[in-house]
């Protein structure tokens, strides 16, 4: 075996080995491990394709590297018989191709009509992409939320959705595929958790600025904590807070810095319609803020507070020029919206 | 013609330029080759600048939550890299081959129409120039109502809606600032120049093929070519016209892409995508045609089945009109219609499997001679072969709605079209490298360009697989620590550098050998089709007296017969034919006549950035400025007399 070809194989098997092993853990965006049916049957349909596509890369670069080996010129090495085709086989490698891709356009076509079916019984949620996050409401519950969809375990969620801006595309890769969220039409998308768990979400399509930080959470429940949760999703925040309080300093700072141009907290300012930004009343509730970008704690509001723009450039969110100690007093309300 | 009236006054302004050498030469010249090279070193030097905005987008990406770029700057470096790579490098560097090749192949002097040649030369270079002249006096900022911490700094004063400008968010509400009118008007430029050389080839394959040189006895080459020029006339109107809507819409208040004004955002991503993927097959389908002269010639045997590469080619070319919503199964589109194009998806594999099956049946049984050229031929067919099978995976449109638009993407794309068309043109720069110069390149170099560009390539883009499955999405500035894809983006990274190096060896390698290299002789190959009959390099003339054509690989039969067993057999009669070819080429018999240079096409294509510039800053003394240009470019064309009628004009005096 000379050198060069010996390298050229050694290349190609370090190089798939090297991917086929490459196991990362805990990524939370994997598309290869299905938490549900609908992602299940994407998946079992991935691997079907895909092993098959190693049988065929296998055939033809095995070919390949095989040709390169044994039929590299030697010293001494006579001319070549001078082939210029042959029908049987050219017929041959074109009909085992249409052959392998029928049998795999049968399932395709079949699972394309039954993701798209609506499931019956389905919880309904409408999903309505910003630039840059999802809101998402509740139609049959009055509840309107953000950043964190929260979802019953082993129940259908049919998702319809649309874009209040640019394209959007909502995908949850454990759950199904990714559907476009587009201004002036409707979409729909149907999740599905098996169990109460926590993924992750994310915006595929471009949507300008802070494309990369335009994500989400769905955070599927046990039936029980759905419904309690629902229970206190409908709720109006707390007006009342006791005198003196950093909390009730933070709600002044609320109503009077600007915030509520753009948020809304229901029973504390009474606002018809909606408004262009998330909704507040229970943001305490979500683990999520800022398109979910950052995780909600203390250290991050504050963060985020001081200058969201530093955060999510292009953001239509103004830096308000509160001072450390607003920030904190807000960060003490935001708090107690549960 | 033999008698002009009162040639003496002529004035001189529209005598015909005679440079032979220094910059006027190279501007006024309708000479093929010429124009084939300088569209060669034009596009290499954008090929460098887009991998050098691929460098930053991957130093970004190196780790997770990093600011090397701000997010205006990388999305403004992803378009950029995109947009440079599809119409400022390899379609023109393919553009390079068709003039250089394309005469020579067919046993033509030139092109058909030799000034329009150097007009969609001229066209596609104030295109890019207006294109990159963003980054001096485009800008771009955050959507109307929107907040920036920092100002945008000049890299990111590009366009930053990506190559595939997405409406609405690259209209006018979403990507205030110019910068996105330079790019909507700066390929309509671009398209303009491929348009006119598409009609040139398709005129010129038609008509000035040389004697006996029947359709199928065409080299793969030029039967690519053909095809390209087809899918460059059907497939660029479409995007002239939403282009022409996108500009309208930021300009003039139209609102095709507005759904406020009953626009749909969706019609744009049908129009893009229906010319955006016959503009796949446009990039890729020149390599096809480079590697069909490569492996033949180095394996010493004809193509396998000949008529049906052809026939796959133009089928792909034609089936590639109807796959154009598999880049929108996620989007707003019904279930019958993902049936429908993932189907179509899937037939069109059946063409390019066939080319891939028959490429290996044409080196096998060869005698595989593994120079610089064959190596890229054989990589290429490697690399193609695994863009092609994760181009299947996304046919499987439920599998192709958890891939699409993420890194899985990138990389099968990235397979496709560097490690298929560029590896392609890398061959097709090395094999026909001493028929431009007249030198060969250095061997050694080659094959160490080679082996770095193929392990940089499959560490860059093999990973992108994974990451994309891991959930990696396309476009993104940052990613969270959290997802855990800093390994591999790393690697990706480096990758990337390595890359940059092959790259820098093959430069030092051309330059050297263009100088210094051994001196070629006319054959070095041992090829079969009828440029290698003439001397290296190229004669101005082309071919001293117009071949005569009786075959396919008509040369390889005029050196070779078969014996009983069907090998190859050296003529006796080669030796003499060679020395003859040799002496013949560089010694034309009759005195030759060759198409004129002209001032004119470099005149109405430097009107066409005024226009762009007029549009974008609604100036009327700029649309004056441009209009004039034109106007008198295309009268001083009309009108300017051929060289010979001067000549005879002053024999007559």
């Amino acid at each position: 075996m000379s050198k060069k070809s010996l390298f050229r194989y050694r290349n190609f098997s370090i190089f798939s080995l090297l991917f086929l092993s490459a196991c990362i853990e805990n990524a939370p965006m994997d598309s290869l491990s299905p938490a549900g049916p609908y992602a299940r049957t994407i998946d079992d349909l991935f691997w079907l394709t895909f092993w098959i596509a190693v049988g065929v890369f296998f055939i033809v670069q095995g070919a390949l590297v095989f040709a390169v080996f044994y039929f590299r010129d030697m010293p001494g090495k006579p001319e070549p018989k001078q082939i210029h085709g042959n029908n049987i086989l050219e017929l041959t490698w074109t009909i085992i191709p249409v052959l392998i891709l029928a049998a795999i356009a049968v399932p395709t076509v079949r699972t394309v009509f039954d993701l798209a079916r609506e499931p019956e019984n389905a919880l309904k949620v409408e999903v309505i992409g910003h630039q840059w996050w999802f809101e998402y409401k509740y139609p049959d519950y009055g509840i309107t939320t953000a950043n964190v969809l929260v979802i019953p375990e082993d129940t259908p969620v049919r998702l319809e959705m649309w874009s209040n801006d640019v394209l959007h595309n909502y995908w949850v890769p454990k759950l199904n595929g990714k559907r476009y969220l587009v201004p002036g039409q409707k979409t729909y998308l149907n999740l599905h958790a098996d169990s109460a768990e926590e993924f992750w979400a994310q915006c595929g399509e471009y949507c300008g600025l802070s494309h990369s930080k335009m994500r989400g959470r769905v955070i599927s429940l046990s039936k029980k904590d759905f419904e309690n949760w629902v229970n206190n999703e409908k709720l109006d925040a707390q007006k009342e807070l006791p005198e003196g309080s950093l909390a009730a300093e933070g709600q002044q700072v609320y109503l009077n810095a600007g915030c509520t141009q753009c948020h809304v907290i229901n029973g504390v300012w009474d606002v018809q319609g909606d408004r262009i930004a998330p909704n507040l009343t229970h943001f305490a509730n979500r683990n999520v803020l800022a398109g979910a970008s950052l995780d909600n704690n203390k250290e991050n509001l504050t963060k985020w507070l001081a200058n969201p723009p530093e955060v999510k450039p292009g953001t239509f969110m103004p830096n308000l020029e509160l001072s450390e100690k607003e920030i904190e007093a807000l960060i003490a309300y935001l708090g107690t919206l549960k | 013609m033999t008698k002009i009236v009162e040639p003496d006054k002529q004035t001189n302004i529209f005598r015909r330029p005679s440079s032979e050498y220094g910059i006027w030469s190279w501007i006024t010249t309708v000479d093929h080759k010429k124009i084939g090279i300088m569209y060669g070193y034009a596009a290499f030097f954008f090929l460098l600048i887009g991998g050098l905005e691929a460098l930053f987008l991957r130093i970004q990406l190196a780790q997770p939550d990093n600011n090397f770029l701000s997010a205006a700057e990388y999305n403004a470096m992803f378009t950029m890299h995109g947009t440079t790579m599809v119409f400022l490098a390899i379609m023109p560097i393919s553009a390079a081959f068709f003039n250089y090749l394309l005469p020579l192949q067919i046993g033509a002097r030139d092109v058909a129409f030799p000034r329009l040649n150097a007009l969609s030369f001229w066209i596609w270079t104030f295109g890019g120039i207006f294109l990159y002249s963003t980054f001096i006096f485009g800008t771009a900022g955050a959507p109307e109502g929107g907040y920036l911490a920092e100002e945008v700094g000049w890299l990111g004063n590009a366009p930053n809606g990506g190559w595939f400008g997405y409406q609405p968010n690259a209209g006018f509400k979403y990507s205030p600032g110019t910068a996105m009118d330079y790019w909507a008007i700066g390929l309509q430029i671009l398209g303009i120049s491929s348009l006119v050389s598409a009609f040139n080839f398709i005129v010129t394959i038609l008509n000035m093929r040389t004697k006996g040189m029947r359709f199928m006895r065409m080299p793969v080459f030029t039967w690519m070519t053909f095809a390209v020029a087809f899918l460059l006339a059907f497939s660029l109107p479409i995007i002239a016209i939403a282009l022409f809507y996108v500009t309208f819409d930021r300009q003039f208040g139209t609102t095709f892409f507005l759904t406020e004004g009953g626009g749909d955002p969706v019609l744009w991503q049908h129009l893009f995508w229906l010319f955006g993927h016959p503009e796949v097959y446009i990039l890729i389908l020149p390599a096809f045609g480079i590697v069909s002269e490569i492996l033949p010639t180095f394996s010493r045997k004809p193509l396998f089945g000949y008529p049906a590469i052809v026939f796959a080619g133009f089928g792909i070319a034609f089936i590639g009109f109807g796959v154009w919503a598999h880049h929108m199964f996620a989007s707003a589109i019904s279930p019958v219609a993902q049936a429908g194009f993932g189907i179509s998806t899937m037939v069109i594999a059946v063409p390019t499997g066939v080319k891939i099956f028959n490429w290996l049946g044409t080196i096998w049984g060869g005698k595989l001679n593994l120079k610089t050229p064959m190596l890229f031929a054989l990589g290429f067919i490697g690399m193609f072969v695994i863009g092609g099978l994760s181009g299947v995976t996304h046919s499987i449109v439920p599998a192709d709605t958890q891939q699409t638009d993420t890194y899985y993407i990138v990389a099968h794309f990235h397979y496709v079209l560097f490690g298929g068309a560029m590896f392609g043109i890398f061959g097709g720069l090395y094999y026909w490298f001493p028929k431009v110069w007249g030198r060969m390149y250095n061997e050694t170099l080659g094959q160490i360009h080679f082996w770095t560009m193929l392990i940089g390539f499959n560490l860059t883009f093999g990973p992108m697989h994974w990451l994309g499955l891991q959930g990696q999405i396309r476009r993104t500035w940052v990613y969270a620590e959290e997802t855990n894809l800093g390994f591999w983006n790393l690697i990706v990274s480096i990758g990337a550098f390595i890359i940059a190096l092959s790259i820098l060896i093959f430069m030092a390698n051309w330059m050297y050998s263009k100088r210094k290299g051994e001196i070629a002789p006319f054959d070095p190959w041992d090829a079969r089709t009828i440029e290698w009959t003439i001397p290296s390099p190229t004669p101005v003339w082309n071919f001293s007296k117009a071949p005569e054509v009786k075959s396919l690989d008509d040369f390889w039969h005029a050196k070779y017969g078969e014996d009983e067993e069907g090998r190859a057999v050296r003529r006796e009669s080669a030796d003499d034919l060679l020395l003859q070819l040799e002496e013949e080429g560089l010694n034309p018999e009759e005195e030759i006549i060759l198409p004129n240079p002209s001032y004119f096409p470099f005149v109405l294509s430097s009107g066409l950035p005024f226009i762009g510039y007029a549009v974008i800053y609604k100036s009327i003394p700029l649309a004056l400025i441009g209009v004039v240009l034109l106007l008198v470019g295309a009268f001083g064309w009309a009108t300017e007399p051929l060289e010979e009628e001067f000549n005879t004009a002053e024999e007559e005096e």
